[in-house]
């Protein structure tokens, strides 16, 4: 209850969160966080369903963040993941949160990797986000999952869309659901060839598994379930969950000073009615905005350096 | 800072008739809300649940096959249980006028049947609706 009234207050950006997240941050980092991505009905929710079905088996507790696009006319939501996963609503080691992306661009909700927090200090074991249907370049997810699963399916388009740059680079585990269809064994040839491209390319020390999943029958689920463990084990013994848990830190904290000290000076040239004047005055050509950008800054921090 | 309105819309029971259900989720979103739709065969501890976890504001009940009187009233009855009073429960679908009262009285705030303008649904929601 607590935690899904934190969730709210969060979503809410409501000043209480701050509190309460300055006190839960230290129990924090102990989750194994996913990232289940992929196009509109590739299928992520059926698989969030199943993949949570055999970590619960192996007797993890699992949190699960689910977002769905918001409208941009109307700000409103139909946030429907919940409807695959109705087998976990009344296991008590299950905590399952729709979130909205409130017009949040890259495949999240702005408070998507503050949750997630929040889940891990509860508790649990594991963490999977699911992004709303992503396209070719919302690739946010691997600044939060430790392991990033890819969702395709097969019948969206031939050899040069697994070629291109974007969703297509993101993927620790690529996975190709519905994999009982037709075209999803030339799929997964094409996905072997683009990872074996990518070995000469840049040779790395982990190459992709390519899983194939037919969700809906829980077939191939377990195999996900091992890929993923090995990328764990690959992360942690090359010592790479460290680093890329250092980088995460590093930018999150970047991008929250960014974000507060935009709000203050926004909060206080708008209440002051300064921003008005300085719009006019771009407006009239008196004054440019470049100008007008510098000055306010300068402003700023000659007012913080007295 | 951005408040809004969350609902879950939820179908108790065996009833598999939907389409009503699925047609307000859609026009609550349109009036702005986040809506979890939780899919159809949804136990009262299911509906609860899922409102414990999502901080639900509102929770929505649509019932096409005569068994509101005993799922409407149980969810109403869990919800105080788990300390949820304040979350506003309303219903609707094919309910006989005589039921009302009964399903007023065991907490559901707001029931509305066929033809009911989604206006005065939404209008009831938005102004019967907590403050968090």
């Amino acid at each position: 209850m607590a935690v899904a009234r934190l969730i709210t207050w969060l979503e809410d950006e409501d000043e209480r969160a701050y509190q309460c997240m300055v006190r839960l941050y230290s129990h924090t980092g102990k989750a194994y966080i996913i990232g289940i991505t992929g196009s509109p009905g590739a299928g992520k929710s059926t698989l969030t369903d199943k993949l949570t079905r055999h970590i619960r088996r192996a007797g993890l507790t699992v949190g699960i963040i689910a977002v769905d696009p918001s409208s941009p006319f109307t700000g409103g939501a139909i946030l429907g993941d919940r409807v695959r996963m109705s087998e976990h609503n009344l296991d008590p080691e299950v905590f399952i949160r729709s979130m909205a992306t409130r017009g949040f661009l890259g495949g999240m909700a702005k408070a998507t990797g503050d949750v997630a927090r929040v889940l891990d200090a509860s508790g649990k074991d594991v963490v999977i986000i699911e992004t709303v249907g992503v396209g070719q370049d919302e690739v946010d997810i691997i600044g939060i999952a430790d392991t990033t699963c890819l969702i395709l399916v097969p019948g969206l388009g031939d050899a040069i869309q697994s070629m291109k740059a974007g969703i297509m680079e993101i993927a620790d585990i690529f996975v190709i659901n519905k994999a009982d269809r037709t075209g999803a064994d030339q799929l997964s040839a094409e996905v072997c060839y683009r990872v074996e491209q990518d070995a000469t390319i840049k040779p790395t020390d982990w190459g992709p598994p390519v899983v194939k999943t037919v969700a809906v029958d829980d077939e191939g689920v377990d195999q996900l379930w091992q890929a993923i463990g090995l990328h764990r084990k690959h992360l942690e013994e090359s010592g790479r969950l460290t680093d890329k848990r250092r980088q995460r830190t590093y930018r999150e904290t970047l991008r929250m000073i960014h974000n507060e000290l935009f709000r203050v000076v926004r909060e206080q040239l708008q209440s002051s009615g300064q921003l008005d004047d300085l719009v006019q005055d771009i407006v009239d050509r008196k004054n440019d905005p470049y100008t007008v950008m510098r000055q306010v800054v300068e402003d700023w921090l000659s007012v913080s350096k007295e | 800072m951005t408040k809004r309105i969350k609902m879950i819309v939820a179908k108790p029971g065996l009833d598999g008739h939907d389409r009503g259900a699925k047609l307000l989720a859609r026009i609550f979103a349109e009036a702005g809300m986040e809506v979890v739709y939780t899919g159809l065969r949804q136990t009262p501890e299911m509906i609860v649940q899922t409102a414990i976890q999502e901080d639900a504001d509102v929770v929505g009940l649509s019932s096409l096959s005569g068994v509101h009187n005993y799922f409407f009233p149980r969810v109403a009855e869990l919800l105080r249980e788990k300390g949820l009073d304040d979350v506003l429960l309303v219903g609707g679908g094919i309910i006989p006028m005589e039921d009302y009262e009964g399903l007023k009285q065991s907490g559901v705030k707001g029931i509305f049947g066929p033809g009911t303008p989604t206006t005065e649904i939404v209008g009831f929601i938005q102004d019967n609706v907590r403050s968090r």
